[in-house]
């Protein structure tokens, strides 16, 4: 697609790489040690959960920060792609590498098929529209046969990963769905940060004109889908390994609905944002599973204190602030 | 006894009412809905929750204040309605000339609240609520039996609905509000409050979907859940629809519900996502929606 466009990717090459400066790279180094560390000091099966939605949220972002879509039914392709695996792993017999590629696979599928209804109409309507086809995924998985309805598919065997490490060992699987994770964030970055992501944040901001430049946005748009599924998809078989069990919860639209606050909550569009988004939603539903204080009211009051007084999330909101530092100093300096 | 592709007619006659009852609650939402989005722009998520309130203000009128079905009808929207305006005038107001996906985000997190509240207090079991006694039993058409409540529920609906039509195309106020949703500036410029007429509008909306809601109380039970359970399904009615037309929000809300209907009789594995197919082929055949304009 991008070759039919030589000047225009060559000008996107062009553009000035981000300076990759001493203290990213420190800061990328003390938050890979602190992922290696943090199983001794944190039970590691919250730790594996926040992991799954963090990737969550950040696959999700791709779609509604780097491309300006906003899906209400990704929770098709999280909950999708657990029962995918795991039905393979636990059917079928395969490996927990294979199982999760199946769930990956059966994820991109389904966000091919939603894509191609959704992308036909813009903003709101996409929203209505993925909201009305993940409810039909849900009736779908509520009485297909392989999802076991409301009982779901349970002691999903987690099996040896390429045959070699023994993911029983709460250890051993901790560093797989971390080796996952962080495989799944550089990808993530390396998309929207390719060509191919610089186009999509055109259609973001001014799709008339992208459209008008001759790029086919449908087709981009469907990309984007396909891709922000696939890797929620590739979330979702995690987590069924990790719990062993795959339930309606993960495809009902309450869980969509949780992955955009996640990612409202950090910041849209950034690379990080969604991980402290999920961080905090997910540490806050233990907490509050504790108390017995209904989880839906208080995210419900987040939801609408963030539309209300921070949109730009937390991280969205540090970037702001740093960046009108900056040019308060350029200001000073120059004047 | 007549067969109609080997269906005996009492069978299909009686799916077709409830069919048409769903169609009445489908109708009289996506009605409200398109009023609302027409004036301010905003998809209001919490249009379930608010169809809830309405039916759990009757409830509660009844327990608390002995206040019975026929009061609750006029009174349980014009108290949600209220609710509305208050919603409006602290948060919805400030959002717009925003992205309408954070008017979105803003009522789906509403509703999630007011659904949680419930659920907090009267757990996800429904509550019964009583017909009136006026409308108990049911008349012989000859052809079939017919429960009283369940035809006043369609007429309530359509003269609801043609009323809001009515309201909407016919009149003064009607016109001051769709000249403000072509072009609001030029609206308030000769003189018009129109921050007070989106105010009214979303009262207006809001009060309907409450109304809604006390239709349903006797024919469903009054559950905190039952709003989240339609207002997808009146989210994929509007698609078909397209929020352009009034009265194409009327049609499309019977038309699906009827077709739901009918597919109990012939394929009852598929009556819960027949709506969600059919959104599927109007969006392949006409993108718009089958009264939209195109955008």
């Amino acid at each position: 697609m991008t070759d039919a466009n030589p000047t225009i990717r060559t000008t996107l090459r062009a553009e000035p790489a981000v300076p990759v400066s001493g203290a990213r790279i420190a800061v990328l180094v003390i938050a890979l040690a602190f992922l290696i560390g943090a199983p001794f000091f944190v039970y590691p099966i919250f730790l594996m959960k926040l992991l799954c939605f963090a990737l969550f949220a950040c696959a999700f972002n791709v779609l509604l920060g780097y491309t300006g879509l906003l899906s209400f039914g990704h929770a098709t392709f999280f909950g999708g792609a657990a029962y995918f695996t795991a039905h393979a792993v636990k059917e079928w017999g395969l490996s927990p590498e294979l199982g999760i590629l199946v769930g990956v696979a059966g994820a991109a599928l389904l966000g091919l098929i939603m894509g191609y209804f959704a992308i036909r109409r813009q903003g709101i309507y996409f929203a209505m529209i993925t909201l009305a086809l993940s409810q039909m995924f849900f009736f779908f998985c509520l009485q297909a046969k392989f999802t076991h309805g409301e009982d779901g598919i349970q002691s999903v065997p987690r099996g040896h990963f390429f045959g070699l490490l023994d993911l029983n060992d709460s250890l051993s699987m901790y560093y797989t769905v971390t080796a996952i994770f962080v495989g799944g964030l550089f990808l993530i970055w390396r998309f929207v940060h390719s060509p191919f992501g610089m186009i999509l944040r055109s259609i973001r901001e001014n799709e008339p004109r992208a459209i008008s430049l001759g790029y086919s946005v449908a087709r981009y748009k469907l990309g984007a889908f396909v891709f922000s599924a696939a890797l929620a998809g590739l979330a979702g078989a995690v987590k069924a390994l990790v719990f062993q069990f795959a339930t309606l919860t993960d495809v009902a639209w309450q869980m969509s609905g949780e992955v955009i606050l996640m990612t409202l909550l950090g910041g849209i569009g950034t690379i990080f944002g969604p991980i402290f988004g999920s961080a905090l939603v997910v540490g806050l539903g233990n907490y509050l599973a504790t108390t017995g204080f209904p989880v839906t009211i208080i995210t419900g009051i987040v939801f609408m204190v963030c539309v209300l007084v921070f949109r730009r999330g937390i991280v969205g909101e540090i970037n702001a602030t740093r960046l009108a530092q900056k040019l308060g100093l350029a200001d000073r300096s120059s004047g | 006894m007549t067969m109609i592709f080997g269906i005996p007619l009492p069978a299909l006659l009686g799916q077709l009412l409830i069919g048409l009852i769903n169609g009445s609650f489908y109708a009289l939402l996506s009605l409200g809905l398109a009023i609302i989005f027409g004036m301010l722009r905003i998809i209001n998520f919490a249009h379930g929750a608010q169809y809830m309130l309405g039916a759990f203000s009757a409830y509660l009128l009844l327990t608390f204040t002995g206040i019975g079905y026929w009061g609750a009808l006029i009174l349980a929207p014009i108290l949600v309605g209220i609710l509305g305006v208050v919603i409006e005038r602290l948060f919805l107001r400030r959002l717009y000339g925003l992205d309408p996906l954070y008017g979105l985000l803003f009522t789906f997190g509403l509703a999630l609240t007011l659904e949680g509240t419930f659920r907090y207090f009267y757990g996800s079991s429904g509550q019964p609520y009583a017909a009136p006694a006026a409308l108990a039993g049911g008349t012989n058409l000859g052809f079939m039996f017919m429960p009283n409540y369940r035809g006043w529920v369609v007429v309530a609906s359509l003269i609801v609905c043609i009323g809001t039509w009515f309201l909407i195309e016919k009149t003064k106020l009607g016109a001051y509000l769709r000249a403000a949703t072509e072009n609001a500036t030029l609206v308030q410029v000769f003189g018009v409050n129109v921050p007070v007429l989106l105010t009214l509008t979303y009262g207006l909306g809001v009060a309907l979907a409450a109304f809604a809601g006390v239709l349903a109380a006797p024919v469903y039970q009054v559950s905190p859940l039952m709003g989240s359970n339609i207002i997808i399904i009146v989210f994929a009615v509007v698609v078909v629809g397209g929020m352009g037309s009034i009265m194409g929000a009327i049609v499309t809300g019977y038309l699906l519900g009827i077709a739901e209907g009918l597919t109990k009789v012939f394929y009852p594995e598929a009556s819960s996502i027949v709506i969600f197919v059919i959104m599927a082929f109007v969006l392949l055949l006409r993108p718009a929606g089958l009264f939209g304009r195109e955008a």
